[in-house]
């Protein structure tokens, strides 16, 4: 059996520290791991996306339509854009932040702001978290990524105690306090 | 203890356990982490060079004097690099030599999704395709070996699902490797006719060598399973072919795509009922088959464009699709762009307002290419910009030089941009050519070139200056600008555009991601000075935007560049934002 979760979110957010961690606890565990992602253009403010699998034998480093068991999502619109790729029975994680791409900037289309709500009424299992603004109450904007990682952490088998050591161990020194209060919080809402 | 790398860490292990002592490479998006990783070892000397030919010169050079080294680039950097590939392929090597070469198949950030392969055929050396990172490492140790055992350079192909897709990695130890001595050899190194000719038989030989090795090497190998199907396929679509079928099918695993192994491709052929080919790109594998007398189904059903996947291959097969679920609801594009305070928008916005004829080149400012500045008319590859500028105004009348630029950044104006800027100033042309000088290599993640006055450590090095080599190959006419003071850009274009000579701009201010610059704090909107015109948001900054009626600067993003207050007809930009 595979584990597929997917980490979605725009360009300079920070899902590379979010699959780092990941990565990091799954090894630990002892699973076979794949993370896959693509740097350059797509990261200046794009939408990027994140592929993580672990199971006893992963094959594609990659996840495609219908097979996603969790969907990490830093932005709202980027859930929706990425919603099919959950499976049945799936969830989508998803700070709830808006931020306008430039087709909206620009007045070319409209931020759709209702589109989570309309995923839940076609039956899509989905944790809303204000990510941004428990981050925030952590001390940094930045550590929305660890908060959306603790909402993950919460619905699977490692004990958070491994979270939090691998935080120690991945985040630098003067940041490792901030982030695991980010955790916590996350982590007890 | 088994480590999660990407592929191109792997792939630096390898050549670092494999003994690589020297290595020059140019950055390139697949590629750029193989040389970065390699630059953390202290006992291999490592360069970021001008170009990807000088890269792969250097790394020959280093053979020759008798040390394991290697090069990297991505796959249209091996266009620049071809030329000494082709006669390194004649002369051999003395020292191991390892070629990187990362595809990007579907072009996550690339100008064409050519397929490397096409190389190692031309070029008659052999090539190695690892399908994951643990196999990144094995074939990177291995190439050493098979370059100095059949004395040729080694090609190893990467692509960006493997270079880019982390795995587990079981490393083994650095193997020392002492330095061959030199030794004068003219028939072998001196590729005049005369030698050349003699060089080529021997070429051949060597193929016929590697073809004998190709069928029992451990980098080709056949996964018994059903006979009903047999796949034969290569790089990372041999995982997409096991995660959709696991044992189910046969498979012909390629690691070594040149040569191709003969026998062994007939023997799985005739093992199975119906035979397939599934890989990437152009139908290298499938045509080998097709010389050979077999018929297998390939591009009839799997695309030449763009990266395979699990669902492609098994769409292909007419396996269920799995069920999902869309918004109905159509989600605007997120296309990347220009980042909030990127010096290159001031310039760009300058070029759009004057609506000038813009001869691009390769880097972040193709982003300028995208709404709402749309101030760039073509993108081909490193340093077309400055040659494509003087033929275009060869062939126009005289005002064409009035209204059209070239730009390009930094580090490809050293790449490849001075050669045109000579040629400009040799074949006379009124061209005006700005360099954006953001002093760093920026789209594939901040490296040093030879203008920023550092190395690939981050020691200081030797630096050029721009304005005097611009001036020494013939240019009179070289001014400095900073982008963000728009109206310095502005009258500075006019009165270039304006001259009766070549000139050339540089346009200079770090990349605002470096750590060193240091930001203001973010500005906010008046909004009761806001009268809506927009004006702001044509600079296509993703911190401003337009709410309830009224400009708004996002103050996570801002980093007070203050580009937008400067434009502001109501100085309705203060500072004054608050960081949150």
């Amino acid at each position: 059996m595979t584990t597929n979760v997917m980490i979605v979110g725009v360009g300079g957010q920070g899902s590379l520290l979010a699959s780092k961690l990941l990565g990091a606890v799954l090894t630990e565990e002892g699973y076979d791991v794949k993370v896959s992602e693509v740097h350059g253009m797509s990261q200046r403010g794009g939408s990027v996306v994140t592929y993580v699998r672990f199971g006893d034998k992963v094959y594609s480093p990659i996840i495609t339509e219908g097979e996603a068991d969790y969907i990490l999502s830093f932005e709202k619109l980027e859930a929706a854009r990425f919603a099919g790729y959950l499976k049945k029975g799936g969830e989508i994680i998803v700070n709830t932040q808006e931020i306008d791409p430039m087709p909206v900037i620009t007045g070319a289309a409209e931020y759709p702001s209702d589109i989570l709500n309309e995923l839940k009424n076609k039956g899509v299992k989905i944790d809303e978290t204000d990510a941004l603004k428990v981050a925030e109450s952590a001390g940094s904007a930045k550590a929305v990524n660890i908060v959306l990682l603790s909402r993950f952490a919460k619905r699977f088998s490692v004990p958070k105690e491994k979270w939090l050591a691998a935080i120690e161990k991945t985040v630098a020194p003067k940041f490792v306090e901030m982030n695991k209060k980010a955790f916590e919080t996350g982590y007890n809402l | 203890m088994k480590k999660l790398m990407i592929g191109n860490q792997a792939v630096s292990r390898g050549l670092y356990d494999g003994g690589i002592k020297f290595m020059s490479s140019y950055p390139g998006t697949p590629s750029t982490e193989i040389t970065e990783f390699i630059a953390k070892y202290d006992d291999v000397k490592s360069e970021w060079a001008p170009n990807e030919k000088v890269g792969l010169e250097a790394a020959f050079g280093a053979s020759l004097a008798g040390v394991r080294s290697a090069c990297a680039m991505k796959h249209v950097g091996l266009n620049v690099a071809a030329d000494p590939l082709f006669t390194m392929s004649y002369t051999g090597v003395n020292g191991g030599l390892v070629v990187c070469v990362a595809d990007d198949p579907a072009m996550h950030s690339s100008q064409n999704e050519q397929d490397s392969r096409h190389y190692a055929i031309a070029a008659k050396v052999p090539m190695l395709e690892p399908s994951d990172s643990q196999e990144a490492y094995d074939f990177a140790k291995a190439a050493f070996d098979i370059s100095e055992n059949f004395d040729t350079p080694v090609i190893l192909r990467m692509c960006t699902r493997v270079a880019h897709s982390q795995s587990l990695v079981l490393a083994g130890d650095r193997a020392e490797i002492p330095a061959k001595p030199y030794v004068k050899n003219g028939a072998k190194y001196i590729m005049v006719p005369a030698n050349a000719i003699k060089r080529h038989v021997v070429v051949e030989e060597r193929t016929e060598k590697l073809k004998e090795y190709a069928e029992n090497c451990p980098f080709n190998r056949v996964e018994k399973g059903g006979k009903e199907i047999g796949i034969i396929t290569s790089g990372t679509s041999y995982q997409y072919v096991k995660e959709v079928f696991g044992d189910m099918v046969s498979v012909l695993k390629i690691g070594m795509p040149n040569p191709l192994p003969e026998k062994l491709i007939t023997d799985f052929a005739n093992s199975v009922d119906k035979l397939y080919v599934i890989e990437e790109l152009d139908p290298i594998i499938e045509t080998h088959c097709r010389n050979l007398g077999l018929k297998p189904i390939g591009k009839e059903l799997f695309s030449p464009l763009g990266e395979y996947s699990q669902e492609i291959i098994a769409k292909a097969f007419n396996l269920p699709a799995k069920p999902c679920v869309t918004a109905d609801t159509p989600v605007p594009a997120r296309p990347p762009m220009l980042c909030a305070g990127c010096p290159h928008r001031g310039m760009f916005y300058t070029l759009a307002k004057n609506k000038v004829t813009v001869i691009g080149d390769i880097g972040c400012y193709s982003l300028g290419a995208q709404p709402p500045l749309c101030a760039l008319d073509t993108t081909v590859c490193m340093g077309a910009s400055v040659s494509g500028i003087h033929g275009f105004l060869k062939a126009s009348d005289e005002k064409a030089a009035e209204k059209t630029v070239a730009v390009i950044g930094d580090s490809t104006f050293m790449h490849s941009g001075v050669t045109g800027l000579i040629n400009i100033a040799y074949n006379g042309s009124n061209s005006t050519v700005i360099i954006l000088d953001n002093s760093i290599t920026g789209m594939t993640g901040h490296q040093q070139n030879p203008t920023t006055g550092y190395n690939i450590k981050g020691d200081p090095a030797g630096k050029v200056n721009l304005e005097e080599l611009c001036r020494s190959v013939g240019i009179n006419r070289v001014r400095v600008v900073d982008p963000y003071d728009l109206k310095a850009c502005d009258e500075t274009l006019k009165e270039e555009l304006a001259a009766k000579e070549p000139s050339v701009i540089i346009s200079r201010r770090p990349c605002v991601l470096l750590k060193y610059v240091k930001t203001a704090p973010p500005l906010s909107v008046n909004k009761e000075k806001c009268r809506s015109c927009k004006k702001c948001l044509s600079l296509g900054c993703p911190a401003i935007s337009f709410k309830e009626g009224k400009a708004h600067i996002d103050a996570t993003l801002c980093v007070g560049c203050e580009v937008c207050k400067g434009l502001c007809p109501f100085g309705a930009i203060e500072n004054g934002g608050i960081k949150q």
